[in-house]
């Protein structure tokens, strides 16, 4: 095992969520939850993290910004789609502006389903994404390293 | 005289301290918030994982900078255990945080800029107290190398209370403490996304990392040289510093620049300043 999941920095981002998931997402870093007794440290930097957690679906407004701040994340890296909304769309997926999940943007590694999604079932989410940080690191993805290096 | 094998001890051990008073820190803040708090050795985890992860390089010229930082923190810690003359130390120890700011300065991004221009502020808010600890030490002691102040008999913290509370001030600066925490913080504390740091990733963030540790142990034994004439009493000083600076960062809010930068010079000068100016006027009196 590296050192990758032991200390997972959380980049927590509201695509066009009802708040309600974000407000579940806050109340892990809780005394109550307290994820930092897993290392896990809430970033407000895209450059500092390891783990993305998006709540919400993509909107026109934001599909720019999300893929934006997956790019500018360090390889290896997981998203966690927090939410039905950030799954699927949820109830606002017909909606004129609603694009969809986060997955027609970015690829995403888990969903953690339920509206609001559960703060216990939020932290097994980042959990389960850990395992996939490791196998990320042992088989690397083509990503910008393999496609040209530093940039 | 100067004591190089001291020097080789701090390069080496100095991480290690760092790391794990960095660790305990983290373990103290939680459990004083009512968290349980990471592992002890949250911090070594951290860099680990740093230097695993992708070099993101924003521009070149950073990896020089923030080398610099590194070289030049360890460089200045290194003389002063080594026993070298304080002002030097002092301003190695300056050039290595302009190394810092000129890191985040290249890389033309404007949280990086305001992160930068805050820790401008800071230096000029906790110089003038760092040089007149120096200069009350060398008006004690007569003189400016830290082995001889080390050698001295005399109980350097009742010559210069006025000058240990200014220092102790100034250390909440330097640890990157709350209430001026301004340029950059630790834990999971954000300011303008990261400050200074915010466009360091990865390895280069795990050297800053780094760096602090060394300058963390730098400055507490700084600490120890009010206490010097007993070394019993200097280590006790050392742990109540430093648990005061983590009660400290937990009570108070993030303060405004204006605040920090008039609060350290008010302080320098009131406690600084009047008690060098008391101790040159009783130099016939008390012994020195």
């Amino acid at each position: 095992m590296t050192h990758l999941s032991k200390s997972p920095w959380i980049l927590h981002y509201d695509a066009s969520s009802c708040n309600g998931c974000d407000i579940e997402v806050l109340a892990c870093l809780s005394p109550l939850y307290d994820v930092e007794r897993f290392g896990i440290i809430n970033t407000g930097n895209p450059k500092h993290a390891d783990v993305l957690v998006i709540t919400g679906g993509i909107n026109e407004q934001n599909r720019e910004v999300v893929k934006n701040l997956y790019d500018q994340m360090p390889d290896p890296k997981v998203v966690v789609a927090v939410g039905i909304c950030a799954s699927t769309g949820g109830v606002f997926r017909e909606c004129y502006n609603v694009v969809g999940g986060i997955d027609c943007i970015i690829p995403v590694d888990v969903y953690v389903p339920g509206c609001a999604a559960r703060p216990e079932s939020i932290i097994d989410g980042i959990v389960r994404a850990l395992s996939i940080l490791e196998e990320k690191k042992k088989n690397p993805a083509p990503g910008r390293a393999a496609m040209g290096g530093e940039r | 005289m100067i004591l190089p094998e001291y020097a080789v001890l701090f390069i080496i051990l100095a991480p290690f301290i760092g790391g794990l008073l960095a660790g305990i820190d983290r373990k103290l803040t939680a459990r004083m918030q009512g968290r349980v708090g990471p592992p002890i050795l949250q911090p070594f985890y951290d860099v680990g994982k740093l230097f695993q992860k992708e070099q993101i390089v924003v521009t070149p010229s950073q990896h020089f900078y923030v080398l610099s930082y590194l070289v030049f923190i360890v460089a200045s810690g290194a003389l002063f255990f080594a026993g070298g003359d304080l002002l030097l130390v002092i301003f190695a120890f300056t050039l290595a945080h302009i190394f810092l700011v000129l890191g985040a300065y290249s890389s033309y991004s404007p949280y990086s800029f305001i992160g930068a221009e805050r820790e401008l502020i800071q230096i000029i808010a906790y110089e003038p107290m760092i040089i007149l600890a120096a200069v009350g030490m060398y008006m004690v002691t007569k003189s400016f190398f830290v082995w001889e102040i080390m050698a001295s008999s005399l109980p350097l913290i009742l010559y210069l209370p006025g000058v240990f509370l200014g220092f102790l001030m100034v250390l909440t600066i330097k640890l990157r403490k709350s209430p001026f925490d301004l340029s950059t913080s630790h834990h999971a504390h954000q300011e303008i996304v990261k400050g200074v740091t915010t466009e360091f990733s990865g390895p280069m963030l795990a050297r800053v990392e780094i760096a602090h540790w060394y300058e963390n142990v730098f400055l507490l034994g700084f600490i120890y040289l009010f206490f010097a004439w007993n070394p019993l009493v200097g280590v006790i000083a050392i742990i109540v510093a430093y648990l005061l600076e983590i009660l400290i960062d937990n009570t108070f809010s993030r303060a405004t620049w204006k605040f920090t930068l008039k609060s350290a010079w008010i302080i320098a000068g009131m406690m600084g300043l009047v008690n060098l100016g008391v101790l040159y006027y009783l130099s016939g009196v008390v012994p020195v």
